[in-house]
């Protein structure tokens, strides 16, 4: 497992929305560990029995919190995951879809400056299999097992998860990294995290169509992976220039093709998975 | 949301970008009227959203506003790459003595938004940097400490760049604001040229505008041309979905953007091809499910449907109530293949049982599925 078990405290940002809401009651009924919420103006109410503070400032003046998710509207999504960071919460994972993207510019920087580790924004967030969930999905297509998840996607991941549970190999710790433009950890952040945990053998990379994020994982996995790396790309017949759902699932001109990314992942030699049941027999025959 | 060139060159003017005089005209009569009051040789230049246009014929010169009358009708009403051009630019010509090119876009990579500027302008900026990237000069801006006037000469000095140091740095650095203060994703100028009696002017300008951003600009939202987008990507966008309209015949549903996109690469895959991309998003009811198929059906190209659904947050059942209405009402006029899984999975088998909707246990066989049935790609 990386980044959260079961120990995790667990902050809400956004709390007393009705995706606030419904997904702490959901993380709630997986075992996570949320401690409390923030809402600005809604100090001191309750949400699900847990206390709701105006500023994050407040809530870890009262509480010892590990992780902050993040259920705030896109215009006051980055000052949200500013918000937590200025008050040294370590770990703030930002669900939130929208977001201008200068915004981010601005967020990640900072947010790195200041230590912490910023996951997302438009993502699913964070699932340790059968120990934590700081995010919104479905917890029950995640067993546990051996795999090591990292996506820009949100359905397919779950796919994926459901698919390699099925087949008994199961999933330690499932990142959503987000599909938008700029997000703050990508693939080649978290590798390193996975390269060192015990309990994953493997781990599957699941890309998409923009940007250079897979390109610059398999220059890191062909140095320093020890482990087997199964990768997927969503979008290989996705036309240039048209933005496919995710704000960061587009080509421009010659950036974010399909075939920069699988030419990279071959010379890193990471297979590349057609299918999603694909996926499952090369993480098998990679495991031997 | 793209720019029009005369929208982009208002904008840079208004941080203080020096761009040749001029108007958009509708007609002919505009065109010369603008002309005349130019006094000057002009430029007719097509406003289209779509590049080449100066290759496809909608760019020309007229030394008299009689000239500009009859170029702006032979530019008025041309088709270029499928979009028919509804008004023209007319602007002052400029004699150019250097032309460079001077752009803001988004480095994924590096998490900031890049300077490029080359002595190379006038061409085609991305096949000079596939050519000779060592002619394009790159500085990747601070976001806290924007980009500041002595950063602008340096670059300006390392480009090679001739012409008022001062003068050509006030304009990066002016672009710069312009691309922060409306929250652009693109904004470029090319050329951006030294004319024969040494001014800097903006011959060409584009910007295109982060979508996510509009909320902050209203004032730039009414810019948006409704009528310049496919029709069903502004019906779809009315219900919230995010739509691509393609080329092909097999129209495509699902939920999630990453799973939506796997559809599309499937049904490619064995030989079909996509009417559009849909994503129904997360947690959709019922009536979101309909109108997605309200949408997807209207598109006359579509010879049938792929719904493929993951249940998570989503319920399967949802969906499956949602398309059993579509099929009562009789919107369901070409056949429907589904493929559900997840969440509420058997609820959702059960409550399609008998109906006339073919269910697959897997994405690839409903893909191979709907393929024989429409046929292959034409």
């Amino acid at each position: 497992m990386i980044l959260i078990n079961r120990e995790t405290r667990v902050l809400v940002q956004g709390i007393t929305g009705r995706e606030g809401q419904f997904h702490t009651r959901q993380m709630l009924e997986y075992g996570t560990k949320v401690v409390a919420g923030v809402t600005p103006g809604k100090g001191g109410s309750e949400v699900l029995g847990l206390p709701v503070y105006d500023t994050v400032k407040e809530a870890v003046a009262h509480h010892a919190i590990d992780a902050s998710i993040i259920f705030v509207p896109a215009p006051a999504a980055a000052d949200a995951a500013l918000e937590a960071a200025h008050a040294g919460i370590p770990l703030i994972v930002l669900i939130t879809e929208g977001i201008p993207t200068l915004d981010m510019v601005k967020a990640v920087e900072e947010i790195k400056a200041l230590g912490s580790r910023l996951i997302g924004g438009n993502c699913p967030g964070i699932i340790s299999a059968e120990e934590s969930k700081i995010g919104i999905m479905p917890g029950h297509v995640f067993k546990r097992g051996k795999v090591g998840l990292i996506s820009r996607s949100g359905t397919l991941t779950y796919e994926a998860a459901a698919a390699l549970s099925q087949a008994g190999l199961g999933t330690t710790t499932t990142v959503g990294i987000g599909g938008d433009p700029v997000i703050g950890t990508t693939f080649k952040d978290l590798l390193p995290l996975f390269n060192q945990d015990p309990e994953t053998e493997a781990v599957v990379l699941i890309g998409e169509i923009g940007g250079s994020d897979e390109e610059e994982a398999a220059a890191w996995i062909k140095e320093n992976m020890k482990k087997p790396v199964v990768g997927f790309i969503g979008g290989r017949s996705a036309p240039k220039g048209k933005r496919m759902g995710h704000a960061g699932a587009i080509i421009m001109g010659n950036v974010g093709t399909p075939e920069s990314k699988l030419k990279a992942f071959a010379e890193a030699g990471i297979p590349v998975a057609d299918t999603i049941d694909e996926i499952v027999d090369l993480v098998k025959k990679a495991l031997g | 949301m793209n720019l029009h060139e005369y929208q982009a060159k208002e904008i840079l003017a208004r941080y203080g970008v020096p761009v040749p005089p001029g108007k958009v005209a509708y007609t002919p009569d505009e065109a010369k009227r603008i002309a005349e009051e130019l006094g000057k040789r002009v430029v007719i230049k097509a406003q289209v959203h779509v590049g080449g246009r100066g290759k496809a014929g909608g760019v020309k010169l007229a030394d008299t506003p009689q000239e500009a009358y009859e170029k702006a009708q032979a530019i008025l009403g041309m088709n270029i790459k499928g979009l028919t051009v509804k008004k023209v630019l007319v602007a002052e010509a400029v004699d150019i003595a250097k032309e460079y090119y001077a752009g803001l876009i988004l480095d994924r990579a590096q998490k900031r938004v890049v300077l490029m500027l080359s002595k190379e302008g006038g061409v085609d900026i991305e096949e000079v940097a596939a050519e000779r990237p060592e002619a394009i000069h790159k500085f990747w801006i601070d976001p806290h400490k924007g980009f500041r006037a002595f950063e602008a000469r340096e670059m300006v000095k390392q480009a090679g760049l001739e012409g008022n140091l001062n003068k050509l740095a006030q304009v990066l650095v002016a672009l710069y604001q312009a691309y922060e203060g409306v929250d652009a994703s693109i904004a470029e100028i090319n050329p951006l040229v030294v004319t024969t009696e040494g001014q800097i002017v903006a011959a060409d300008a584009k910007i295109v505008l982060d979508d996510n951003a509009l909320f902050r600009h209203p004032e730039l939202m009414e810019l948006r041309e409704i009528e310049a987008e496919h029709p069903l990507e502004v019906e779809a966008s009315n219900y919230g979905f995010a739509y691509v309209k393609l080329q092909g015949n097999i129209g495509i549903i699902g939920n999630g953007a990453g799973l939506v996109m796997y559809t599309l690469d499937l049904v490619n895959r064995v030989g079909g091809k996509p009417a559009n991309f849909l994503d129904i998003g997360g947690g959709a009811k019922a009536e979101v499910v309909y109108n997605a198929l309200k949408v997807v059906l209207k598109d006359p190209d579509v010879k049938g449907v792929f719904i493929n659904i993951f249940g998570g947050i989503t319920r399967a059942d949802e969906v499956a109530k949602g398309v059993i209405r579509a099929l009562e009402e009789g919107l369901l006029t070409k056949p429907v293949v589904m493929r559900v899984a997840g969440t509420a999975e058997e609820e959702a088998k059960k409550l399609l049982e008998g109906k006339p909707i073919y269910m697959y246990p897997t994405s690839l066989e409903a893909a191979k599925a709907i393929v024989a049935m429409v046929g292959g790609a034409a």
